[in-house]
């Protein structure tokens, strides 16, 4: 047998508990190098904690969490705030910073949490906007954007700080049907650039099409995981089954 | 005629104005300090209670309500009239610059907080998300938005307060209140009371005008 | 430490001077309801008018309210009671402190109702005046209810900083509960009546002061 090559984010036994409840319970999860991996679910499943306690906004109850082989938890706070430059993440709400230019957005974190000199970190949100088709509106304010493009700028600033794995958190969910796609685009030309990914999202068209896995939680724990032609083409479990017809019910 | 001669009598005018003057420097070079310190001390003051640490909030919270619950006047006599006798001595503007600092702080840092509370979670989320350590995220995110939503009740607690450098004459500063007080005792005339009127209408008139201006403006762009 | 609580905390001169405290306490209240229904009543009518279409109304309207925010309160009251008599009116502490804290107060709670009034929607009018309101039944009935829910918060702080500033009436010797204090300090030299006088204005004040701390914040969150 092959040496496995180490995984870019790993998780291990992940436990998180609100007082009285768990929500969730000994996760595993193993995301190689490159790899898009798609995080489905009803809500409530504890699909969205999962992707928050990677770079701990949410504060995990046990477990681990390793960033190519360096953990997350158990580190002092400089060292938090230094893993975190490694976990670019992109929320629902997009939160730009609304008293900032859109360039601002995407440079105070690379100036002030990376040090880079002002020149070099213009220069890299350039690009980074650019990536995302949004060079053209470097000096305006977020206000002045449609929620896609808030959404485009804020997958900008966290590509800025080049970023070892990237987390999604359901980030077309606040968006306007037609606006989705363009978010979509941006998201799949990472995937091709060999970003990692984790996307908790309710895409399914998008994760069938895009997705190299596909992780069906429900109720705090793993239910089935597998390539999306399974997941989607042959559930197995019943909670799978019935979380599919209800979505696809929806859609119809 | 009658009036004019109690209220606005030329020559009184022109034996108290140089006192007066002198006097409206001390009550302005008190205030723009108070503002000053008041500002800086109620910013950090909320900064501090943002890292919610039991030991710190707690004083912080009971400060700022008791300097916003007490009558300033109230704080100022028990200070230059009672540190004394424990032997501490205090000059009379320092006290006015004191308490007036210590409450225009206090209500500082409720309305600072009040909005840092109400921005969304996410602005804190974000910020950490992207590496930058509380102090960055609290300085370059939160900060910001605070001081330009703020900005209108900021001015009006600002002015209110600089006004009650009046208070001073009680303690014997010599500022507009008290040296208008003495000259009217002199003078045996109502006309430095006028005068001092005038003076408080000339340095915080424009300063109410601007503080309209800027609430519109700012009303406007939210 | 002795020595701190001699000066600040007697216990001999509090119970002294209680009973003078509590009779200027009695006239703080007394000072407060009379002023604080004074400033209510003339900021309404000033808002109205500030609030006017009309700028031959709106216009005196705002100068009175920017004029009395611009000068304080304690330069008013001492203009009001010492000056007064020099144009042969003689005025009692009492009535002169009513005076000056009618132009005052007014002024400030104009400005509240104001911006009260600016935060009901124009369609609020509009409807009431489509269902055949006169103008005055539109304000009374339905922009005043709402203006005023608006800002309940902030006519509760005016009325805690008008509590605060009765203590100013000590300047003309109206024997209110600062003034009480400061007497009782002066004949013992000792400054404990002083905070106890702080004590009392404490018990009133400080639970209001929380409410509005509560109200700020409970307000920002839903907006």
């Amino acid at each position: 047998m092959a040496a496995q090559p180490r995984p870019t984010l790993e998780i291990t036994a992940l436990e998180k508990r609100f007082g009285e409840t768990q929500v969730l319970n000994s996760i595993d999860l193993k995301v190689r190098n490159g790899e898009m991996v798609f995080v489905i679910g009803p809500s409530g499943s504890g699909k969205s904690t999962m992707l928050r306690c990677c770079n701990r906004l949410e504060e995990p109850t046990s477990g681990a969490i390793h960033v190519n082989g360096k953990p997350m938890l158990g580190i002092t706070r400089k060292e938090l705030d230094r893993m975190r430059l490694r976990v670019g993440m992109v929320f629902q709400g997009f939160f730009l910073y609304p008293h900032l230019s859109v360039l601002k957005n995407v440079t105070l974190a690379q100036r002030k949490a990376l040090g880079r000199p002002k020149a070099e970190a213009e220069a890299r949100a350039l690009e980074m906007l650019d990536k995302v088709g949004l060079k053209h509106k470097a000096n305006a304010m977020p206000g002045e954007l449609s929620g896609g493009q808030q959404q485009r700028v804020a997958i900008a600033r966290a590509l800025a700080l080049d970023p070892q794995v990237m987390l999604f958190d359901e980030p077309t969910s606040a968006l306007d049907p037609e606006l989705v796609g363009s978010v979509l685009k941006v998201m799949r030309d990472l995937r091709e650039g060999g970003m990692t990914m984790i996307v908790v999202s309710h895409e399914m068209q998008f994760a069938r099409e895009a997705a190299d896995r596909v992780v069906f939680m429900d109720g705090g724990v793993i239910v089935e995981e597998g390539p999306p032609e399974e997941i989607f083409g042959n559930p197995k479990s019943d909670r799978l089954k019935a979380f599919l017809s209800r979505v696809s019910g929806h859609a119809a | 005629m009658d009036f004019f001669d109690a209220f606005l009598n030329p020559e009184i005018i022109a034996t108290y104005l140089p006192a007066l003057v002198r006097a409206v420097w001390v009550t302005v070079w008190i205030s723009v300090l108070v503002v000053i310190s008041g500002l800086a001390l109620g910013a950090l003051l909320a900064g501090l209670r943002a890292y919610q640490k039991r030991w710190l909030t707690l004083p912080i919270v009971l400060f700022a309500d008791l300097m916003r619950a007490l009558p300033p006047l109230v704080l100022m006599l028990i200070l230059f009239f009672g540190l004394p006798s424990v032997g501490i001595i205090l000059s009379d503007w320092f006290v006015l610059y004191l308490i007036l600092t210590l409450v225009l702080a206090a209500f500082v840092e409720e309305i600072f907080w009040a909005t840092m509370t109400s921005l969304s979670r996410g602005q804190w989320e974000a910020g950490q998300a992207t590496g930058l350590s509380f102090l960055q995220v609290l300085v370059h995110v939160i900060f910001p938005q605070a001081l330009r939503m703020d900005i209108p009740q900021l001015v009006n607690r600002s002015l209110t307060i600089s006004k009650m450098t009046a208070y001073g004459s009680v303690i014997g500063v010599k500022e507009i209140v008290s040296v208008a007080g003495s000259a009217q005792a002199f003078s045996g005339s109502a006309t430095p009371l006028t005068m001092a009127a005038l003076a408080y209408l000339i340095i915080f008139f424009p300063a109410m005008l601007l503080s309209r201006y800027i609430e519109n403006r700012f009303h406007y762009e939210h | 430490m002795e020595n701190f609580i001699d000066a600040f905390f007697n216990i001999d001169i509090m119970r002294q001077a209680t009973p003078l405290l509590l009779r200027g306490a009695w006239v703080t209240l007394q000072l407060c309801a009379v002023v604080i229904v004074l400033g209510l009543s003339g900021g309404l009518a000033l808002s109205l008018l500030a609030s006017s279409k009309n700028a031959l109304l709106r216009l005196p309207a705002f100068f009175f309210i920017d004029i009395f925010r611009a000068i304080p309160p304690l330069i008013l009251l001492i203009l009001i009671y010492a000056g007064l008599p020099f144009v042969g009116v003689r005025v009692s502490p009492f009535i002169a402190v009513c005076i000056a804290f009618l132009l005052n107060n007014s002024a400030y709670f104009a400005e509240i109702f104001r911006s009260g009034i600016k935060s009901v929607g124009r369609g609020q009018t509009e409807a009431a005046r489509a269902t055949g309101l006169s103008p005055a039944q539109t304000q009374a009935y339905v922009v005043l209810p709402q203006a005023i829910r608006n800002v309940l918060p902030d006519i509760l702080s005016n009325v805690v900083e008008i509590v605060k500033l009765t203590s100013i009436a000590s300047v003309v010797s109206l024997s209110e509960l600062l003034y009480s204090a400061n007497m009782a300090r002066a004949v013992t030299y000792n400054s404990s009546p002083l905070v106890m006088a702080a004590g009392l204005y404490l018990l009133v004040l400080w639970p209001l002061v929380r409410v509005i701390s509560r109200f700020q914040r409970g307000l920002s969150i839903t907006s």
